[in-house]
């Protein structure tokens, strides 16, 4: 960095710029957690607060390591991503082919769009029993349950999507004769793939809600197990680990699907775009 | 060349939208249509871009029944309906995606020379103005060589400096391509600059009223008396369409006449 610059970005610094400030607020939203587990840390130690039930951050990270060095993390993560991953693939997959199909053939909208749409007033926890009687207790009963809670916000933002394709766009490829297929391929497709990805990512969440509750109804491994476990043997800071290693994996996942996607959106005008321009 | 034979157009409402039109368009010739709205004059281009069906009578091109889109007709909308995905290049080589990639690159980069934006290759449609979209929605329909383009009010939303500047673009395009131009538009002095001849149409149903020759040398200017002459011409004939029945159109209404959409 030459001279120039330097003064130049310590004037800036010294008159507040407005990049500076907008740092600085970004960092204001850790003020809250952090007091938090100060005064929790604090709390246990001075003996205001019974660690038993309220894990100061201390025992928590302590419990974490544990968890990672025994290998423990890794087997209870991977049990539930894996089956986070197929639930969300077989429900994304199910409700991206009839989001399309209802969305592009009226005669097929008519005809499953209303049961989908009186299935999908059942909260999906309730289908737990039916699913266990269906298919036991194991593997096939969870991913299902998962599936169903992915399909339905993947079905609707599909469907939306094709709906509110601009008929005008739809008649450019009909001016250059594109055949069906071309036109979903190269008109379709670009069109609905902004609401695609943000259903994806909405039916991404809830396939680890869902997993929860999945592994809450009866697992040998999983972190929903961990919970589980946490809870019969007393030890909240075994829950408050797993319920951190949820959140840090969901965040992780989400993160992962909107990078992946990011290259293919880069042409929206929208404020998602201006934030970077 | 593109032939017009007493087509009609009503619609499954009942609604007339075009009775008995009789149009033909030389190679090359430069037509402009007027006229108030509800006079079909959209209708009639869809029909010619085969995205709708007359009801009876035939379109013909060099003698073949145009029913479907066809290679050979080409449209600029009223907006530049551009692809929001794909860069300046993409969209203009959007309709030559089978032709080779060499002969596709040329294309498009002896197109983007021609309306003046080379360099814009890689430019997103979101970061052009409302001219230079239109120009690249030009491009794009030219680039796969028709021999009838299609205009639809194509600069009716664009400021009057950046629509004068078109019409030279496009009257430069033309006078390179030869292509044989059918513009709708409700500007008259628009089309007594581009066109060769104006058809004047005359609403419920939509006909054609009148046609008025433009025998006026290129580049024409817009404040000379002949030109003038030529806009006077078609808006009596304009006024004329809209009271058909009563007298026919007295000297002396252009001021009516000038309001008339």
């Amino acid at each position: 960095m030459s001279d120039t610059t330097l003064t130049h970005a310590r004037a800036e610094t010294a008159s507040g710029s407005p990049r500076r400030a907008f740092a600085w607020k970004g960092w204001i939203g850790l003020i809250l957690p952090v007091i938090l587990a100060i005064g929790l840390e604090w709390g246990v130690r001075a003996g205001w607060l019974e660690g038993r039930f309220t894990p100061p951050p201390s025992k928590i990270a302590g419990t974490l390591g544990e968890l990672f060095a025994s290998g423990e993390w890794f087997r209870h993560a991977l049990a539930t991503g894996w089956r986070v991953a197929i639930g969300f693939v077989f429900g994304a997959g199910a409700g991206i082919v009839l989001g399309t199909l209802s969305g592009a053939v009226p005669m097929i909208r008519r005809l499953i769009d209303p049961t989908i749409q009186a299935l999908r007033a059942v909260p999906s926890i309730a289908w737990v029993p039916l699913f266990i009687l269906w298919f036991g207790i194991f593997e096939t009963s969870k991913i299902t349950l998962i599936a169903v809670g992915v399909f339905f916000p993947v079905y609707l933002g599909v469907l939306g999507a094709v709906l509110s394709i601009d008929r005008k766009v739809i008649e450019v490829g009909r001016v250059f004769r594109l055949s069906k297929l071309e036109t979903g391929r190269r008109i379709l497709l670009p069109a609905t793939l902004p609401a695609l990805v943000t259903s994806l990512r909405a039916g991404l969440g809830l396939g680890w809600m869902f997993v929860v509750a999945a592994e809450i109804m009866g697992a040998s491994e999983g972190l929903g197990f961990l919970l589980v476990d946490g809870q019969q043997v007393g030890r909240s800071d075994l829950i408050v680990s797993a319920i951190l290693s949820f959140a840090f994996l969901g965040f992780l996942t989400d993160a992962l699907l909107a990078a992946a996607t990011r290259p293919y959106l880069r042409w929206r005008d929208d404020l998602s775009t201006a934030e970077k321009a | 060349m593109l032939k017009l034979d007493s087509v009609s157009r009503i619609f499954p409402g009942g609604q007339e939208a075009l009775r008995n039109i009789v149009l033909e368009l030389a190679q090359g010739e430069v037509v402009a249509m007027v006229g108030g709205s509800g006079c079909g004059k959209t209708t009639l281009l869809r029909l010619v871009a085969g995205l709708d069906a007359p009801s009876t009578g035939s379109i013909e091109l060099d003698g073949a029944d145009l029913h479907e889109p066809s290679a050979d007709v080409g449209i600029i909308f009223q907006e530049p309906r551009l692809l929001p995905w794909l860069s300046v290049a993409d969209n203009i080589a959007f309709g030559i995606a089978h032709l080779a990639r060499e002969e596709r690159e040329a294309r498009v980069s002896r197109a983007l020379l021609r309306i003046g934006l080379a360099g814009y290759e890689t430019r997103w449609p979101r970061e052009l103005s409302g001219g230079q979209a239109q120009r690249v929605a030009i491009a794009r329909a030219l680039v796969t060589q028709p021999k009838v383009l299609l205009l639809d009010e194509p600069f009716s939303a664009l400021d009057a400096f950046t629509r004068a500047s078109l019409h030279e673009h496009l009257l430069a395009l033309w006078e390179t391509d030869r292509v044989s131009l059918l513009i709708v538009t409700h500007d008259v002095d628009e089309a007594v600059t581009l066109a060769d001849r104006i058809v004047v149409m005359q609403p419920k149903p939509g006909r054609i009223f009148t046609e008025i020759g433009v025998d006026l040398p290129r580049p024409r200017n817009r404040r000379s008396d002949e030109f003038h002459a030529v806009s006077r011409r078609v808006l009596d004939a304009l006024d004329g369409s809209l009271t058909e029945g009563q007298s026919s159109a007295a000297p002396g209404k252009t001021e009516t006449a000038a309001f008339w959409w």
